[in-house]
């Protein structure tokens, strides 16, 4: 099945779900690392909506994406207790390593870096997570070798 | 015999590399052919000695941290099977002061259990409460609720029993329990915490909710950013139906309350009740004017007993000792204690429950240790992003809802982000009102346009461009967006920047006499 194809099946799945929007969503983007923008109007017709309402929602919650992240997603979060801990620094960092900026794609299309505010890892700061998992107590040196590691795995 | 070894399985642990360890140990033991069983508990809270491992002793358990993988072969080697010595052995975990010190009511379990062990639970007090509740009539759990005097635990500190009484009241087909575990503000982490290390005591406490109100059906929204507390949600959720807690005839009362988890999607104004209810609904989380209050027409337009985890956490202790037992411990009109969070630049931090009424000082010092950096602290958030920033002048006031309100600070969810003097406030204050334009649902114009005037008005006033003036401004607009906005979110965001530059004005470049323009 095509990544439309999976789209639709999932909406269909959440049609009759009581605000099933939102599982529905996040059910495409586990699937296909994205919500593509070809699947809105499919989408939009399983929950009865009109495609301005669905792509309203999608753009309204930052966890959803568009377009597909790099392999490697890095989360920095900026928040004031990881800020405390050095977590602005922390950041430049990650932009220069990654190779792109907040909210960007290295042009190797390898690494995306996201800012993320708060992980609740907030006595334990600065935290980042990256494809999902998420460390702590992180120092410039520790992210070089866990982002090597991930992206050696990925 | 077999020795018990708990490791956890914590968020916070595992961004230390918990697991690493846990695997550590099995292979040690396996090698050494040691008869080894390992429990992933939730955390104790002394983040500061994650990843913690405890090991089942005759005497206690003995704690050891923080252990990497790299010294579990050293542990094993140093008999830490029997509590041996060892430089990372802390001895008894109850007795390391910080956690003697406290008053642990709704972290009793917290670390001691398997967190999705029902059998576990049930040892240790868990569903003590449900079983008290089912004997009761929905008014009598409602009343033992308002006796405790428990204020809403998520910022607004709002009575609880209010909001139940409300619900119980209304005539509705269908009626919802919603649990905000949306928890986004910086410096907090009680709830995840509770739903990953103790999540029966939440469904315990919303299944009691269901009992009190005529609800059957309860949400928890929890915060995408959260994996883990959502996947032992659904194992305790699961646990908890087949053992008859939760489902069509909880132990055979003929009473039913079923529970789904849906998760968030990462938008943090969805933290306020109104724009979590719309984004349950499937909608973007917008913030609906009130009244009508969601008590009356709340979720799918019926009544809503909306709470934060925390707060329905502290439910079924309530039932289970009595409304009396919980009112006894704190002052005033703040009752029961409150999870305090230590977070930022501080050395010890934590999670520390007591009873409201202790100071900002104590914290900090008799429990954080200070600063992480070893600088002096220069100002603490309390309360989240929205709460005020704290100078030395107020650490010694007690934490109280109403003696932190007196002063144009709040309480709020007892989250605690600890700057130290190398902090610019100018700056703080510019990121509070940079955040607010970032999470702004964009529904009411202070918010929505505030915020960003405010990011600029800071800018003109770092940038000394008719500095005078723009601190006039300043004041101005944050008046407005307090008075004028329809949420907390706008509401709120004066409060740290409001407080940063009365408390800091040097770091804006003003003369402290401009204090009493305040």
């Amino acid at each position: 099945m095509n990544n439309l194809g999976i789209a639709a099946s999932i909406a269909a799945a959440h049609k009759d779900t009581p605000g099933g929007l939102l599982p529905a969503l996040h059910g495409i983007q586990d699937a296909l690392g994205h919500v593509p923008p070809d699947a809105v109007p499919l989408i939009a017709e399983q929950f009865n909506l009109s495609r301005a309402e669905v792509h309203g929602v999608v753009s309204y919650y930052h966890h959803f994406r568009s377009a597909p992240a790099g392999r490697l997603l890095v989360q920095v979060c900026r928040a004031e207790a990881c800020k405390a801990m050095g977590a602005d620094a922390l950041l430049a960092h990650a932009e220069q390593r990654l190779g792109c900026g907040v909210h960007g794609t290295s042009a190797d299309g390898r690494c995306s870096l996201e800012p993320v505010f708060c992980l609740g890892l907030c006595a334990s700061s600065p935290a980042i997570a990256v494809n999902g998992e998420v460390h702590a107590r992180i120092t410039p040196a520790l992210f070089d070798d866990i982002t090597r590691e991930a992206r050696s795995a990925s | 015999m077999t020795i018990t070894l708990y490791v956890p399985r914590d968020s916070a642990a595992l961004a230390v590399g918990a697991d690493q360890v846990a695997r550590q140990i099995e292979a040690q033991a396996r090698a050494r052919s040691a008869d080894v069983r390992i429990v992933r508990n939730g955390s104790r809270g002394l983040f500061w000695l994650e990843p913690m491992v405890e090991v089942a002793t005759p005497q206690g358990r003995v704690a050891y941290g923080p252990v990497t993988g790299a010294d579990v072969a050293g542990l094993f080697d140093a008999g830490f099977l029997s509590g041996g010595a060892h430089a990372l052995n802390l001895g008894l975990t109850e007795e390391i002061p910080y956690l003697k010190k406290q008053e642990r009511l709704t972290f009793a379990r917290m670390g001691l259990t398997d967190p999705v062990s029902v059998a576990d639970y049930e040892a240790h007090e868990g569903f003590a409460g449900l079983r008290r509740a089912l004997t009761l009539a929905p008014a009598e759990i409602v009343q033992q609720v308002l006796d405790s005097g428990l204020r809403g635990r998520g910022g607004a500190a709002f009575p609880a029993g209010i909001k139940w009484k409300t619900v119980l009241a209304a005539e509705a087909p269908q009626k919802y329990i919603v649990c905000n575990a949306d928890e986004g503000d910086s410096g907090t982490f009680s709830d995840r915490m509770t739903m990953e290390g103790d999540p029966l005591m939440l469904v315990e406490g919303m299944a009691i909710a269901g009992m009190a109100t005529g609800a059957t059906e309860g949400y928890i929204y929890v915060r995408s950013e959260y994996p883990h507390a959502i996947a032992a949600l659904d194992e305790a959720i699961r646990h908890a139906g087949q053992a008859g807690f939760l489902g069509d005839d909880i132990l055979g009362s003929g009473r039913s309350f079923r529970l789904t988890v849906r998760k968030a999607a990462g938008a943090y104004v969805c933290g306020e009740e109104t724009a979590l209810l719309e984004s349950l609904e499937g909608r973007r989380g917008i913030v609906r004017a009130k009244p009508p209050l969601p008590a009356l027409q709340g979720l799918f337009g019926q009544p809503t007993v909306i709470n934060n985890v925390i707060t329905l956490a502290s439910v079924p202790l309530i039932l289970a000792r009595g409304a009396d037992f919980y009112k006894h411990y704190g002052m005033g009109r703040s009752r029961g204690t409150l999870p305090f969070q230590l977070a930022g630049n501080i050395r010890h931090g934590g999670l520390v429950e007591k009873a409201f009424g202790l100071s900002l000082r104590e914290l900090l010092y008799d429990f954080g240790g200070g600063s992480a950096s070893g600088r002096p602290i220069k100002a603490v958030q309390v309360g989240g992003p929205l709460g005020a920033y704290v100078p030395e002048s107020q650490w010694d006031l007690p934490l109280d809802y109403e003696a932190y309100a007196a002063v144009g600070a709040v309480v709020g969810h007892g989250g605690i982000v600890v700057h130290d003097d190398t902090a610019d406030m100018s700056q703080l204050a510019r990121y509070a009102m940079e955040f607010c334009a970032i999470e702004s649902c964009g529904k009411c114009t202070p918010c929505r346009i505030g915020s960003t005037r405010g990011v600029e008005v800071i800018d003109k006033i770092t940038g000394n461009q008719n500095r005078p003036q723009q601190v006039i401004l300043l004041r101005d607009l944050c008046d407005t967006m307090l008075h004028g906005s329809l949420c907390a979110m706008g509401g709120m965001t004066p409060y740290p920047v409001l407080s940063a530059i009365n408390h800091y004005p040097e770091d804006f470049g003003i003369e402290a006499p401009d204090r009493a323009a305040a």
